[in-house]
């Protein structure tokens, strides 16, 4: 008896129809494979051309109140800054955030597409889609493009019925449940201060503040992250922007200058 | 590749699909099978045609599991039945793979009636020739139902319901007799309305009831015991009947 892999079809190019009745797996998508002597070699060179660093700080993590998503907003393409306005934090649906690392357009379109899927899914089965199931149609679909350039590392966060949820979903095809997570270049500092700062049993102010300092931090020392801090709160109502602060006037914040004393002051000489 | 021959399933001039009519004729010509619904529980009975000698008789269950939580009887060909309960046995597990959740009983029903429609617009196939009630209990809400589904692909939620032979005369039993039981009140509302068209015994009905926690095949004994005592209730309602014209 053949499985039914209808779930894990693959939205890339499929040559050859499929046979409507008999289930069976479509064949394999494909594309056509250029003319050169050493394939395995261009193809790695290709995907190293194409990567792009995810340069980028982006957490998410679940407190006893629901789930907090924050995030920079620099773009960058090599050293050149790009953008410092771009929305790192795209919204799914009224309940559900996701956030983008990795190829700006892939997370755009994918996150988009995803946000299609949900709603039919509520259409079709008059009730919302779960955290668990919307993480993993994106990770089927990013799967079947394996191999095939898609960059994207993301994090799916929303509240559903069985409380807060929150997965990583990259274009590797891994998916993993957790209670923080953080991606892109600035995520070892991230989690540097999550990790230190996390208590289960915050409330949400302290949540939104450890976010942000967390997101300053990254900013502070990696130079692909930047820009204006945002942060979400998830919770039972659906999700809603807490802030959005330039990390520039977070550091002065942080730490304002304080006037020092003087020592010596220089002074005109009298004309000799 | 599979070479499509023209429909066999094409509207007539007056708009009926006759191939869809035909394949329902098939199933009032099935054993009858009833289903009711009740608070916290829902009962499915098949009518059993006297097996033979040498049959052995596990090997023709009629009730069967869809899933951990869904159950499945059904009246007309037996042989697209079998094919029918297994493509939902996969979508029932590919469900659970792709959004790691039980399905809905409506989500089931659904599927198979959908499945049932598809081959009514296709070349070269003939329609399922079975009506099927689907009963269970949701994942989550915890809220028990019961589905019928049948060649046209048409499918409903119902309080009680039967289908195959004489299930018009089951209903109208039904209809007459049916309130918002629980328990074992339910399991012996569904006998009861099975016995109206079946010779009464455990060696002619299968019946199967479905909690929160699963499926359970009643066994010969249990529904001899409940028939009897509908039997009793029976003759004692008889009884009260003549009595008054005396006690005046």
């Amino acid at each position: 008896m053949k499985l039914d892999t209808s779930g894990l079809e693959s939205a890339a190019p499929v040559w050859g129809a499929p046979s409507e009745l008999v289930d069976g797996f479509s064949a394999a998508p494909s594309f056509e494979v250029p003319n050169t002597t050493d394939f395995d070699g261009f193809q790695k060179e290709a995907i190293q051309m194409v990567k792009p660093a995810k340069g980028t700080t982006t957490l998410a993590f679940i407190f006893k109140e629901g789930a907090m998503v924050a995030a920079d907003s620099r773009a960058s393409m090599g050293g050149y800054i790009s953008s410092q306005s771009v929305k790192k934090i795209i919204e799914i649906n009224p309940y559900m955030l996701g956030t983008m690392a990795g190829g700006a357009a892939d997370c755009q379109f994918w996150h988009r597409n995803l946000g299609i899927k949900c709603r039919l899914h509520e259409l079709a089965n008059k009730r919302r889609i779960s955290v668990t199931g919307a993480s993993k149609l994106l990770a089927n679909i990013l799967y079947s493009y394996r191999g095939m350039g898609l960059s994207v590392g993301t994090m799916i966060a929303g509240w559903d019925e069985t409380g807060p949820g929150l997965y990583y979903v990259d274009s590797e095809g891994g998916r993993l449940k957790g209670m923080r997570f953080s991606v892109g270049s600035g995520s070892p500092y991230a989690y540097g201060v999550l990790d230190n700062g996390y208590r289960y049993d915050m409330s949400v102010e302290e949540a939104a503040e450890l976010a942000r300092r967390a997101i300053y931090h990254a900013t502070f020392r990696d130079g692909a992250s930047g820009g204006v801090a945002s942060v979400y709160y998830v919770g039972p109502n659906g999700w809603k922007k807490i802030s959005g602060d330039d990390v520039g006037e977070l550091h002065y914040k942080y730490y304002p200058v304080l006037p020092s004393t003087v020592e010596q002051e220089m002074v005109e000489a009298a004309a000799a | 590749m599979a070479r499509y021959d023209r429909a066999i399933t094409v509207f007539s001039p007056d708009g009926h699909l006759f191939q869809v009519e035909y394949a329902l004729e098939a199933v009032r010509k099935g054993n009858a099978a009833v289903g009711v619904r009740g608070t916290d529980i829902v009962v499915l009975g098949v009518e059993k045609k006297s097996a033979a000698k040498l049959q052995d008789s596990r090997s023709v269950r009629k009730i069967v599991n869809l899933d951990d939580h869904i159950a499945l009887a059904c009246a007309g060909l037996k042989a697209d039945a079998r094919v029918l309960i297994n493509r939902a046995r996969i979508e029932c597990q590919s469900h659970r793979l792709t959004v790691e959740d039980p399905v809905t009983v409506e989500y089931i029903t659904r599927y198979i009636a959908g499945l049932q429609q598809k081959y009514t617009q296709s070349g070269g196939v003939r329609p399922f020739g079975l009506s099927t009630l689907i009963v269970g209990f949701d994942p989550y809400s915890g809220v028990p139902s019961l589905y019928q589904t049948d060649p046209s692909g048409t499918f409903s939620a119902w309080k009680a319901n039967a289908t195959g032979r004489n299930s018009n005369s089951i209903r109208e039993f039904l209809e007459k007799n049916y309130k918002e039981t629980s328990g074992q009140e339910t399991i012996k509302l569904a006998i009861r309305a099975l016995l109206e068209v079946v010779e009464s015994g455990g060696k002619n009905i299968e019946v199967a009831v479905m909690t929160k926690e699963g499926l359970r095949q009643l066994d010969e004994a249990e529904i001899d015991a409940i028939a009897a005592e509908i039997e009793a209730e029976k003759e004692a309602v008889e009884a009260a009947k003549k009595a008054p014209p005396k006690e005046k």
